[in-house]
């Protein structure tokens, strides 16, 4: 398996772009490696989302609980124990997959719909506790300056650590895609009645498979604590938790590395418009970037339904997707 | 001892009674939402907005009309009137052309509605708080269990029942009605015998939104209007709905029911996590009964 990833074309460009990342920091300025260790964190955890609902079909529209739980446990444990900075970073991703664990035992027995409206709610219980436990969680207003441990204390530092762990986590994610656990998990995305009709456990396959992409969640949570330094309930609100969701969509969710694409792009604009001013007679244009957010949601509904990754795929490999759309059919 | 339990009794009936009145206000927002829900099929997330974008047009309505009682039973009726309107650009200009799509798309357009709206709002009236005095007929208090109780609450305490049973007239009685609840139900038929299924999708939209539109002119005095709100009440009303079954107004008035006496009680008992206590309820519903309490139209 990891013999077959190595031979893959797409494994010499992420290799060679990798490496152009590791080497980043010595040409860029500060502000840009900041702003490229965030995209990486939206990254992990946009591919983590994209885990259920992409390669899953399992709607998971409350994903953003599972990043702020991660966040959450990682944070407390830095600012309010003497606990070594391991155990912390361990803890934040094994709470976010039991977090996931419990909210999927409650929500896998529904459909679609039904298991995206208990998630939110049961989400929302999350979040609400966050929200109002002023004495644990400081509130509405978060924990800011958590200590973080010195060797990634830096920015250039976190970088390299949130890099690293990003490379991990995609490797190992592409590896449980490709493992039998994978295919099984896309089989019954494509397929859920002949699934279940061949012997296979559709709902303990799809709790696998909300766990890991918690877990994972989880540790883009440790990884927001590192890069930023605080916690605030906003991690754990709903509206993160669609803003992640139009990532996959727009980096193409039938994809492996789409979301990455998705939340760069996201990102970039969330950074970019905020910074701008004036656009001629119209003042404070920055405002108003959930407008513009809007409008590409609706460009991209109409004229992108797979995403960018997605439509390009299908142009460079049109011939292969023909044949794979073929023996879905079949 | 015994003093002690009345004032106990009567704290508690007038938190059910502020509880009821609650519900009344989600009771208009998510029939709307379960009207679109069922007709539609799609979950709205920009309900709450129109909701928001109503108690705005209620306060500028009012405003433009002295800001006196007149004003505010003229912002009653206009401010939905206004919501529906800018539900009616939004689905004949772009949303009919997505009936065709993925179910999933039709989700996503209403979220891009969401951060449109929210930030034309903005736009608009700006990010002050906003307060309408409600007219001098609703003004004050009234004596029950020998506690205060205010008019308003009330005067919703009436309307929100008539909203149901004009709703329950509308659909079970006129022709129009009757449609929608046939296309709610199984749309193919509707448009083999030839009805025109894209303008009953839009008459359902914008009804939908109307009533969003109501229910915030008729919160508006109660709170302070500003910007927010609609992330507040959409996964309230989202809830409301899915424990009531999706589709079903009577569901929406039961879920409502729950939603609104479990918040106030929640606030008489436990004020700082008085938010936690209607999610509470929702999963222990949702547990033992995972499609809703009411026969959902799906």
């Amino acid at each position: 398996m990891f013999r077959e990833m190595i031979r893959q074309k797409s494994f010499g460009v992420s290799v060679i772009i990798f490496g152009v990342l590791l080497l980043a920091p010595s040409f860029l300025p500060r502000f840009y490696i900041y702003f490229l260790a965030v995209i990486f964190v939206t990254a992990l955890l946009a591919m983590s989302l994209n885990l259920c609902v992409g390669h899953g079909m399992i709607f998971q529209f409350h994903h953003g609980v599972f990043y702020g739980v991660g966040a959450y446990t990682a944070g407390l444990l830095l600012a309010k124990t003497s606990l070594p900075w391991w155990i912390a970073f361990m803890a934040g991703p094994l709470a976010a997959a039991f977090t996931g664990l419990l909210i999927g035992l409650f929500c896998i027995r529904l459909n679609r719909l039904y298991f995206g409206m208990l998630q939110i709610s049961l989400g929302s219980l999350i979040w609400a506790i966050a929200f109002r436990w002023y004495d644990l969680t400081g509130g509405d207003d978060g924990i800011h300056g958590i200590p973080i441990p010195d060797f990634i204390a830096s920015t250039t530092s976190s970088y390299y650590f949130v890099l690293i762990v990003l490379g991990i986590c995609v490797v190992l994610m592409y590896l449980i895609l490709k493992s039998p656990f994978g295919s099984t998990l896309q089989a019954i995305r494509d397929n859920p009645e002949r699934c279940a009709a061949v012997g296979i456990h559709v709902r303990r396959h799809q709790l696998k498979a909300i766990v890991i992409a918690t877990f994972f969640g989880g540790v883009a949570g440790v990884l927001f604590v590192v890069v930023e330094g605080s916690i605030y309930p906003g991690l754990l609100f709903w509206v993160l938790s669609l803003e992640i969701f139009i990532m996959c969509l727009l980096g193409g969710w039938f994809t492996f590395a789409g979301p990455i694409l998705g939340a760069a792009i996201i990102v970039s604009l969330r950074t970019f418009v905020g910074t701008i001013q004036n656009i001629g007679p119209i003042e404070n244009v920055g405002e108003y970037w959930t407008l513009i957010l809007g409008v590409i949601l609706i460009l991209l509904i109409f004229f992108l339904p797979e995403g960018i990754m997605g439509y390009n795929y299908r142009q460079l490999f049109r011939s292969r997707m023909k044949y794979s759309s073929e023996s879905q059919v079949e | 001892m015994e003093g002690a339990q009345a004032i106990g009794l009567a704290a508690l009936s007038i938190t059910f009674l502020v509880g009821l009145s609650r519900a009344m206000i989600l009771f208009i927002v998510t029939s709307g939402l379960s009207f679109v829900l069922g007709v539609l099929r799609v979950p709205n997330v920009a309900h709450g907005s129109l909701y928001m974008i109503g108690a705005f047009a209620a306060y500028s309505i009012s405003v433009l009309f002295g800001g006196g009682s007149a004003g505010f039973w003229l912002a009653l009726i206009f401010a939905p009137l206004v919501v529906a309107l800018v539900s009616l650009i939004a689905e004949r200009s772009l949303f009919r052309h997505l009936y065709q799509r993925e179910h999933l798309m039709l989700l996503l357009f209403t979220f891009a509605l969401m951060l449109i709206l929210g930030d034309l709002t903005k736009i608009v009236w700006g990010a002050d708080y906003r307060s309408i005095m409600p007219p001098t007929l609703l003004r004050g208090s009234v004596s029950l269990f020998g506690s205060p109780f205010p008019k308003y609450n009330l005067f919703l305490l009436i309307i929100g029942p008539l909203v149901a049973i004009g709703l329950w007239l509308f659909s079970s009685r006129t022709k129009m009605g009757k449609i929608a609840r046939a296309a709610a139900v199984d749309m193919e038929m509707v448009g083999a015998i030839g009805i025109n299924v894209s303008w009953v999708f839009a008459f359902a939209f914008v009804l939908g939104c109307m009533l969003a539109g109501l229910g915030g002119a008729l919160v508006s005095p109660t709170i302070s209007v500003t910007i927010g709100m609609d992330h507040d009440i959409i996964i309230e009303a989202f809830l409301i709905v899915t424990i009531g079954g999706l589709g079903n107004m009577w569901g929406a008035m039961v879920g409502s029911l729950i939603f609104g006496i479990t918040q106030s009680f929640g606030i008489l008992f436990w004020p700082q996590f008085a938010i936690v206590f209607p999610y509470l309820a929702v999963v222990i519903v949702l547990t033992l009964k995972p499609t809703g309490l009411l026969k959902s139209v799906w």
